[in-house]
This record gives C-alpha cells, structure tokens and sequence, in this order.
C-alpha cells in the first residue's frame, strides 16, 4: 500500500477565466454560436427578423401624415412612391387622434380628463414607490378617488363630498362600536352605516347643499366619454377596486365561518363562469329591467361595478394561490406570537402572499385592462368603437392597418408599463431566498 | 444519535423551581379525526422547571406542547397556564399566547422583515409597546444571542443556527413566562447545534420554565430537572435526568434509550 498521507501546505490562488469565456466575444459564442445546430438557428432567425423588418419599417416610415382622405392619401402614394401598397396613411390619426383619445368628450373640457390623469400618476407615486416618495402623499390619493370623478363628470361639487362622508360615517360607527362591543360588530356596523348614507341620505344632502352652496363646473354626460380615456377609466377603477375585493374574498374562502366561506366560493365560481361580455349585456340592457322605473343609474357607472366584479373574481383566485404557497409555519409563527387574524393577516400574512402572487396579480390587471374594449359591443364608444365610426365615415372607409396599429401602440404602452413596473416591484421586495 | 458533549460549566445558582405553577394538564385528551393521539396527560409544571420531553417519532410529543399555547386543540380535559385556562375564548388565547414563547424546528422566522423587525413587530402590534423601546430591547436580546450585528439582514441571509437563535430573541422580545421549544435543534447542521443549545442554556441559568421536545440527550442530562417519556400519546415515565438515563423503570423507555444511545 502506497502512502496515502498528504497535507496542503498552501492554497492555491485565485485565476483569471480564459478570454473566450468573459467579454461580449464570450457572450457571442456561448449564446449564438455554441454549437453547429444552435449556429444554423441564428443564421435562420436573423433572416427572419431582417424579412420582417424589411416590410414593416417602410411601410411605418415611407408614409403620408397630411391628408384629408384615403383617397388623397393613396394619390399623394402614387405621386411619390408609383404604388399604394407598402405605405402607411397615418392621415387618418392626424385627423383624428384627438377622438380616439378622447371620444364625444367637449374639446374645450379636455383640460380635464388631462388633469385627471396627472393627478392619478400623482396619487399613485406613493403607492408604487413607496420607497421614494413621502408617505404623507398618501393623503392625496385617499382623496384622489373622489376628486377624479369630479374632474371627468362635472357637476356640484356635494356629489363627491357626500360619497365621501359615507366613509367617514362608516369609520366613525366602526370605531365607537369596536371599542365597545367588538370588531366584527364594528365593521358590521360601518357598512350598514355607509350604505344607509349612500342610498338614503346623500341625495337630500348634496340636494340641500347644491342649492345653498352652488359650487361646481360644467357636467359632462357619460355618453360623451370615449376613446382611449373611457379605457383608462375603466381600467384604472376596475384594477384599483378589485384588488382589495380579491383579497376579501381569497381570505373569505379560507374561513372557518361556513356561510361567509360559500358566500365567496359561490360568487368566484359564479363570476368566473360567464364571459364578460355577457355581464356587460347584464349591465347595459337587464339592470334597468329590475330597477324601478326612473332610477338613473349611470351606464358606465354600471359596466365600472360589472368590471370590477369580474376582476375581482379572478383576483381572488390569483391570491389563493399566493395564500396556499405559503408554509404552515408562517400562520403558527404569527399565532405563537400573539398576533390576532386580521393583525397576523396583514403584517405576516398578504404581504408575502401578495407579493407571491405579483405576476399573477399583474397578468389579471393588464387582462382587466384590455377587455375594456369590450364595451364597444353595448354601445359605448371606446378607441375600438370609434375606429368602427371612423370606418363608417366616407373619407376613411376602408382604413384597417393604421387604426389598430395606433390602438395596439396605445394599449401596448400601459400594458409594458405594468410588466415593467412588477418585475421591478419583485427585484426589490427579493429578500434572500424563504 | 450521539450525545452531544457540552463543554463548559452549568452555573446552577438561579436554577431553582419555584412552588408556583406555570403548567397544569389534567386529564387531557385529544384526537386528530377518530385517531387518539394524547391519551389522559397528567402534568403540573412549577415555575423555573426545565422539562425535556423525549420520545419515539409519533408519539406525541410535539402535539403536546402545541396544545399548550393552542396551536393544537385539546377535546377533553383542562390547561391551565400561568393561571389562564385554555379554552374556545380567543381573548385567552391571545392571552397565553403573548406570555408562553416558543420556537419551531423550523424557525418560522418571518421572511419579508428584517431580523431587528422580526423582533419588534408582536412587542409593537400585540404588547403596543412604543417603537423605539422595542428595537431596544430586541438588540439588548439579539446581543444576548450573540448575533447584534445581523439585525439589518433578512433571514434569509442567515445561516440555521442563526436563524434559530433569532427566533428565541423573537419570542424572548415578549417577555415570555414559559418557554417551548419543538425540537429547536433538528433541522440543523451539527456545527450549528451547539450555539443553539448554547444559547438555551443561558436562557435555563437565568431561570426561565423552558418545555423543550428534543433529542439532544446531553442537554437533557445537564440541564432539565425532569425527563418525560412518552409514547403511543401517553406518558410512559418522568423522573430525574440521572435516574431516568441511569436507572430507566420501563421496558419501552429501557429500548428507547438503547436505540438512542447505545452505539
């Protein structure tokens, strides 16, 4: 037997990799060039982007942008180009940018819905960017639901204020009924408080108010609302109110209350069962069958609760799975401690859920966002309806490509924004591995 | 499963149990669906006792002690602890819950804070003690576990050992009366046992009623002034450490120990 014995007197030291594998050289040879098959499949790949290329972009950028017809448009391509095909006629945007983003909506109120979207990005800095912006801010965006209505429909201004009241009522019940009785009593007692004020009392109140305090600006009806504004609109309540209705009902059918239990797991099933777009007939023709006769309630208001209710049975489904990827030993290292449900909840509990749940949570927002085109079908005039209007006109009749080219860029910009925004929003609640 | 040396001297001087009781198990039963798992526990645990509680797997030992800060239901039978009995009133269980610690085999540390807010968040939410107090008091604990100076991490930049240490400065920011331990050393690499073991310890030498379900043998031998053995969901035998590993009255506590033990 040899002698099997050996110590290592000193470590080796540390060495440079070898020039092939570091640099953007390296980066080309692992990733294009790695072998001869991955070879051929880069070779065919950049043929195939350089076709497509090669088509798009002329027709992109050879194009018209002055023009007051399809017919004087393909003139100008014949004078120019000798051919109508290839070139886009981006005449029909210039002309008509303005509708497509804003719909019937009175152009001397434009300001408005304008204003309307720089205070959303406001109200929602603190929000996304916890992080950088003062918490105080906050403060805006708990008014800013109330105050964006104001903008977009006009009116008094005691509309607002007294669907704002509501919730003041409904806090001000819950926190004398908690103290003194308990919480689910309190909150209980909140809701049955707001919902008397919303539907009996507020009518009397901005009433009574409007014609003592006259304060407001002109009212725009909900059938000029249209264009790519009623999808923001539409997209923006829907995705801001079915997030926490998502959570209510995820949490609702984990419970050991039974009633509340299949209250949610018969709403979610319910929901998620029928299109949208059948809830959107629901909302445009039946409600007003059921509703007594005279009862004004608004349609986009309707199609926004229809909305909002469909994503929220999604959004329910999303954080359930959030909720079930998370171990045992996170709701016993709450309970251990002391913490009550609702406190264990929402310091323990949805925060890791929720951020889970982050890709999710996002696909069914950007989901939300583009059914929104669906309320072109019940009549209202969305980018997609109004392309149709535009269609009908005899100076664009027969204007496909360039229509829905501008709509998919608009609906692109939000959509990638969001991606972005969650994988950003992951990289930085990434705390080690659980 | 060796036994673990441990290496230094036990100061004994404030480990002394008191006459009054922390723990009161009267014939308690509980089963999970029709299979009966704790059968007729008997047990009165005095203020300052340390109690190791040793057993076969399956034999109930971890449901024990999760009965009695009641992560576990019991059916039949009485808990009292510290005074308060154990019952449907979540106001008492919140009650137990913020004056009985315990830590998990598998630390259940909170992933998405800090160490430091690992520490201050039930002092702060449950306790409603003011922010800066509790930071001082969970770095005055961190310091005591030896690890101040990862309080800013997350605990998933922590090695197991530790991450368990964290989670007994999480429990002892609550000021615990009692302290439960569910198997605290299983999980982890046997370098990292010993700093754990340690830092219990220090805890058993300042007088705390510590519950520990554990197989570390040497710790039951230097450090707990009573054995229990269970099996089948019932206690087989309790007794002082030295009589219990030396002169073991049951067959089946005779086979355990051999198994254990024996090599």
């Amino acid at each position: 037997m040899s002698d099997v014995s050996f110590v290592r007197t000193e470590m080796l030291p540390e060495q440079a990799p070898p020039a092939s594998e570091v640099g953007a050289l390296g980066w080309v040879k692992h990733n294009l060039f790695s072998s001869w098959f991955n070879t051929i499949l880069t070779v065919v790949s950049l043929y195939a982007i350089y076709y497509v290329l090669s088509g798009v972009l002329p027709w992109i950028f050879q194009s018209v942008w002055n023009a007051d017809s399809l017919n004087e448009c393909r003139e100008i391509m014949m004078a120019t180009w000798g051919s109508t095909h290839g070139h886009a006629c981006w005449a029909v945007i210039n002309d008509r940018w303005l509708q497509l983003l804003f719909g019937f909506y009175p152009s001397h109120l434009y300001w408005r819905p304008i204003l309307a979207l720089v205070l959303l990005l406001v109200a929602l800095a603190p929000v996304l960017y916890s992080d950088r912006v003062p918490t105080k801010m906050l403060i805006f965006s708990a008014i800013y639901p109330f105050l964006m209505p104001f903008l977009m429909w006009g009116g008094t201004i005691w509309g607002p204020i007294s669907a704002a009241l509501g919730f003041v009522a409904g806090w001000f019940v819950y926190s004398v009924l908690s103290k003194q009785v308990s919480e689910l009593v309190g909150m209980i007692g909140a809701v049955v408080a707001a919902v008397i004020w919303w539907l009996v009392l507020s009518s009397y109140f901005t009433g009574a108010m409007s014609s003592v305090l006259p304060i407001g600006i002109e009212a725009v009806e909900s059938r000029q609302f249209g264009g790519f504004m009623l999808a923001i609109l539409l997209g923006v309540v829907a995705i801001g109110v079915s997030l926490p209705i998502g959570i209510v009902l995820a949490l609702g059918r984990q419970s050991d209350l039974l009633i509340v239990k299949y209250l949610c797991v018969g709403f979610i099933e319910f929901i998620r069962g029928v299109p949208l777009i059948t809830l959107l007939f629901v909302a445009s023709l039946l409600l007003n069958l059921f509703l007594p006769p005279g009862t004004n309630f608004d349609i986009i208001l309707r199609v926004m609760i229809m909305m909002t209710l469909f994503s929220a049975a999604y959004m329910a489904e999303v954080i359930r799975g959030g909720l079930a990827a998370l171990p045992r030993g996170q709701y016993e290292g709450a309970d251990s401690l002391g913490l009550n449900y609702w406190q264990a909840q929402r310091l323990i509990i949805m925060p890791q859920a929720l951020k889970i749940s982050i890709p999710g949570i996002v696909s069914t927002f950007i989901g939300i966002f583009k059914d929104t085109t669906l309320v072109s079908i019940i009549g209202l005039f969305d980018v997609i309806g109004l392309a149709s209007a535009i269609r009908a006109d005899t100076a664009w009749n027969g204007i496909y490509w360039e229509l829905f080219a501008f709509i998919a860029l608009l609906f692109f910009i939000v959509c990638f924004s969001m991606s972005r925004y969650s994988m950003y929003l992951e990289r930085k609640l990434q705390t080690g591995h659980r | 499963m060796s036994e673990l040396a441990i290496d230094r001297e036990i100061d004994r001087s404030k480990m002394q149990v008191s006459d009054e009781v922390a723990i009161e198990i009267t014939n308690m039963n509980k089963w999970y669906g029709s299979f009966h798992v704790l059968r007729d526990i008997n047990l009165t645990v005095n203020q300052g006792e340390r109690i190791v509680i040793a057993g076969p797997s399956g034999s109930g030992k971890s449901t024990l002690i999760r009965c009695l800060n009641a992560l576990e239901e019991h059916q039949q039978g009485t808990i009292i602890v510290d005074g308060t009995e154990l019952s449907n009133d979540l106001k008492n269980i919140d009650k137990i819950r913020s004056e009985v610690g315990m830590v998990f085999q598998h630390f259940n540390l909170f992933p998405h804070l800090t160490i430091l807010e690992n520490c201050t968040l039930a002092p702060i939410w449950v306790r409603k003690t003011p922010k800066k107090e509790a930071e001082e008091r969970a770095m005055h604990f961190l310091e005591k576990v030896k690890i101040p100076d990862q309080a800013l991490k997350y605990p998933g930049q922590l090695s197991g050992g530790q991450q368990q240490r964290v989670a007994i400065a999480r429990s002892l920011c609550m000021m615990p009366r009692i302290m439960l331990f569910d198997e605290p050393t299983s999980a982890l690499d046997p370098e990292m046992i010993k700093e754990v073991l340690d830092t219990m310890i220090e805890l058993a030498e300042e007088g705390m009623t510590m519950l520990c379900v554990t197989h570390e043998m040497g710790f039951a031998r230097q450090v707990a002034n009573r054995v229990i053995f269970m099996d089948a969901g019932q206690i087989v035998e309790q007794n002082e450490p030295e009589e219990f590993f030396n002169n073991p009255k049951s067959e089946r506590t005779k086979l355990f120990l051999s198994q254990i033990l024996g090599h």
